[in-house]
């Protein structure tokens, strides 16, 4: 048999293995629509990943498929391989490459997250923590008007996705065996979350007996509900439709059937069902009013 | 030399006057102390505990071929899955692989006569049924429901006597995991042969080693998590009860705490035993043997700080995300040393194409497409997504079943000649890798785009978009319920009439192919020495060994 110069062979290979791997980071059909700011951030990161991994996949179980044909035992032969026992060079470099890709994944990690609002979190809501005193003092000075001399809101999320800044939309999400529930601050309560398209919207997330996971695919979001220990979730959604939502933390029998829907509406549509809401739960509007709106 | 004062003729507790020199049948369900009939204890024990586990998991895979819960009642099906996975992972992989494999070879490997604590050993062993039969029989009381992870609230309000049976369970198992690995690290620092030093120690040794101090480091803190669990069920306290002032988190810490370096207990066995099955069945040294001792004792130490990844959407602050993002990222590192050892160990190999061997190679691409899967994972942000989706179900089982099963499979088929003195069936071994591959490959690669589409895990009723993959799955997970039939069947027919294997079968080069197979009660005639490397395949040396033992 002709041999081919083994550096023409690692070419092909090579261009062959990264056109694939491309192809394949660039054409994945996993994820179902993106409908929120974040989601596309999401969606890169993982077909960068996806790209990565496909490469490396090919490359690995391509050279074990090669040498497991090319190295068989072959009739008769009762003799042993080649006394091979290391090679420093190569192991040098197949743990220094996957180190490198590891910290450039590891950093871009930190970007992404930065970006979806994750070192924000208990930033936005009146909340406070570690990373984000500024935020604190700002809603404390918003909120000096009040009667109340403390802040002490009655929710305080440490953990989530957060944002700075005021949200135009807030709604407390309730967790229960198996519902979700939707508390808006003029006063409407929905088995289902409305909300307008490309607004800020702060969701406050409690639990009313075990653990829930508030999960939207479309959104790329997901937040655990957890009792004693409030948390939050801070997201604009980018499409006009409606999308699941689903618990995504085991929580009982009914777990699975512990799903409803989140209708991203225009603004005009939005405002209309709040009104519409406002007048069909609270018959006597005079009240409405009273609740506290922190404008 | 310290090994000169120690007695390594073995001090048998057995009054060695005139213990026989073979066990018969009902031996093997009594308290014996001799660590190869214990491995083999430990390893039919595990096995009848896959069956079980892998039962349950059909009837779960049934019930999910439809969208509606029609098959059997959600809370019966959570009470499957919570079982399930704990018995796959306290019953099975564990035991098999550290309990079996680990006390059948890591004293023939060393050229011990037996483990250093026998009586410890045993006792370890038979801490084992009572955990299975707490977890069987906590059915009776409609079974813990709570996942394996057993998560408070849920797990403090539901099937309060079952989950307290689990609770007890986990414990002792945990208990019997803490004896066994400071048996085995005793036994390995203590008991090797004088001639060998720790650069010829097997590498399914230093893969014992590694998971033994794993094991002595995190099992205390789940069982911590246990008991103060327990407590919260059936005494009234309130560690992890939110409205009387205690807090849910701490238990997610202390039980990943544990569980995830639980993930390591089930593969670094199965790294070391893959690290002596490739050598052998390619007739290669293997490539890079300090690499991979190196990358062993680096995945023990980073794994213990990792456990964070599986709870990125908990209630975890965001330097905790992105800190344990980075650990969980590093981990990759020293595996993908292992997985490029291995490939190399291939090269210019003449291999074998043995059930062990075609089980490991198997193992080698499954691996790599549940570590790739696991790095995605291991991301916080793609984490957000994909946490408690069928996504993680894919990526854990090719890496538990793709990884630790076919690893259990290949040893079976690499070492029962020497546990029973019978070769097993090689043809029915390849019917049995094929179908496995395929109903592996089946059942677990579509649930990737089910996770990633948006089907959360742990449901007894979902979506009807997802229905045609589900039921991909199901029919991959019917082909391997029907795989374990063919191996059974070798197993139990070659067990008793198969042909009979000679001391050294696969012509291998470590010490426990130095006796006979079955080999004798304390193991040697005549001590072996240790002359050569564990892998000197092709160097010339090896062609006799020294201490071939002389029949009686």
């Amino acid at each position: 048999m002709k041999q081919l110069p083994a550096s023409i062979w690692t070419l092909t290979v090579g261009i062959l293995v990264t056109l694939i791997a491309v192809w394949v980071g660039n054409n994945s059909h996993f994820f179902p629509e993106q409908a929120s700011v974040q989601a596309p951030l999401v969606d890169n990161f993982f077909n960068l990943m996806l790209m990565i991994a496909t490469a490396l996949f090919l490359l690995v179980a391509g050279t074990i498929i090669f040498f497991a044909i090319q190295f068989r035992q072959r009739p008769g032969d009762e003799g042993d391989g080649v006394p091979l026992e290391g090679d420093f060079s190569l192991e040098a470099y197949w743990t220094l490459i996957p180190a490198v890709i590891v910290i450039v994944l590891g950093i871009y990690s930190v970007e992404v997250f930065t970006e979806m609002g994750g070192f924000a979190a208990g930033g936005g809501g009146g909340n406070h923590l570690l990373m984000s005193h500024h935020h604190h003092h700002e809603m404390k000075a918003q909120l000096v008007s009040d009667e109340m001399s403390e802040p002490t809101p009655e929710f305080e999320a440490k953990y989530g996705l957060g944002g700075a800044g005021k949200p135009d939309v807030i709604v407390t999400v309730t967790g229960m065996q198996y519902a979700w529930i939707f508390n808006y601050p003029e006063g409407i309560t929905a088995g289902e979350l409305h909300i307008p398209v490309n607004k800020s919207v702060q969701l406050n997330i409690k639990a009313a007996d075990v653990i829930h996971s508030f999960w939207v695919p479309q959104f790329r979001l997901k937040q655990d509900a957890i009792p004693g220990q409030d948390t939050e979730l801070r997201f604009t959604a980018t499409k006009v439709g409606d999308y699941p939502i689903v618990c995504a933390e085991l929580c009982g029998g009914y777990h699975g059937a512990m799903r409803t829907r989140v209708y991203v509406h225009t603004q005009e549509e939005y405002d209309q069902w709040l009104a519409e809401n406002l007048v069909a739960q609270n018959p006597d509007l005079s009240k409405t009013v009273a609740v506290h709106t922190e404008h | 030399m310290a090994q000169a004062q120690l007695p390594v003729s073995g001090e048998f507790p057995v009054a060695s006057g005139h213990h026989p020199t073979a066990w018969k049948w009902y031996d093997y369900f009594t308290f014996n102390v001799d660590h190869k009939l214990i491995g083999i204890q430990y390893l039919v024990f595990s096995f009848v505990f896959y069956l079980i586990g892998g039962l349950m998991a059909v009837v779960m895979r049934t019930e999910l071929y439809t969208p509606d819960a029609d098959v059997i009642d959600p809370n019966l099906y959570n009470a499957l899955l919570t079982n399930h996975g704990t018995i796959m992972i306290f019953g099975w992989i564990v035991p098999a692989a550290i309990g079996g494999f680990g006390n059948f070879l890591v004293p023939l490997m060393i050229g011990a006569r037996d483990m250093a604590f026998p009586r410890l050993n045993a006792l370890a062993f038979w801490m084992l049924p009572p955990a299975g039969l707490l977890l069987v029989g906590s059915f009776l009381f409609g079974g813990a429901q709570a996942g394996w992870t057993s998560y408070p609230p849920l797990s403090l309000i539901t099937a309060n006597t079952a989950q307290s049976m689990w609770c007890l369970s986990i414990i002792l198992a945990g208990t019997s995991s803490i004896l066994g690995s400071v048996n085995f690290i005793v036994t390995m620092v203590k008991m090797r042969v004088p001639s060998m030093s720790w650069d010829k120690m097997p590498l399914f040794c230093w893969a014992m080693m590694a998971t033994s101090i794993l094991a002595l480091l995190s099992t205390p803190v789940l069982a911590i998590g246990l008991i103060l669990l327990l407590f919260d069920i059936n005494f009234g306290t309130s560690f992890f009860k939110p409205d009387a002032g205690g807090n849910v988190i701490i238990y997610q810490h202390l039980f990943w705490f544990y569980s995830h370096p639980a993930v390591y207990l089930m593969i670094l066995p199965i790294f070391g035993i893959m690290s002596e099955v490739i050598p052998v069945h390619a007739r290669k040294p293997i490539f890079g043997y300090k690499a991979i001792v190196g990358s062993s004792m680096v995945i023990c130490f980073v794994g213990l700080f990792v456990w964070v990844h599986h709870m990125f959407t908990s209630g975890t602050p965001p330097w905790m995300r992105m800190f344990f993002t980075v650990s969980t990222l590093i981990v990759a590192v020293p595996t993908g040393v292992k997985i490029f050892s291995w490939t190399a160990t291939l090269w210019g190999g003449k291999i074998r194409y043995t059930s062990a061997m075609l089980f490991a190679i198997g193992l080698l691409i499954m691996f790599v497409v549940g570590g790739l899967s696991g790095v995605t994972l291991g991301t916080a942000p793609v984490d957000i997504h994909m946490h408690d989706t069928y996504y993680v179900v894919a990526h854990f089982h090719y890496v538990l079943f793709g990884g630790s099963v076919f690893g259990l499979y290949a040893a079976i088929y690499h070492w029962f000649p020497k546990m029973t003195g019978r070769m097993l069936h090689e043809p029915l071994g390849k019917v049995h890798f094929l179908l496995t591959l395929i109903g592996a490959n089946l059942t677990f690669l579509p649930m990737h785009v089910l996770g990633t589409q948006g089907m959360p895990r742990r449901v007894a009723m979902y979506d009807p978009q997802f229905t045609q993959i589900n039921q991909i799955c199901t029919i991959g997970a019917f082909i391997l319920a029907f795989s374990v039939i063919p191996f059974l069947v070798n197993v139990i027919w070659s067990w008793g009439w198969g042909e009979k294997a000679s001391g050294n079968p696969w012509r291998a080069l470590t010490l426990e192919w130095t006796t006979d197979s079955p080999p004798i009660i304390e193991n040697w005639h005549r001590l072996p020495v240790v002359t050569h490397g564990p892998y000197d395949y092709g160097l010339n040396h090896h062609q006799e060994m020294p201490t071939t033992p002389a029949h009686s």
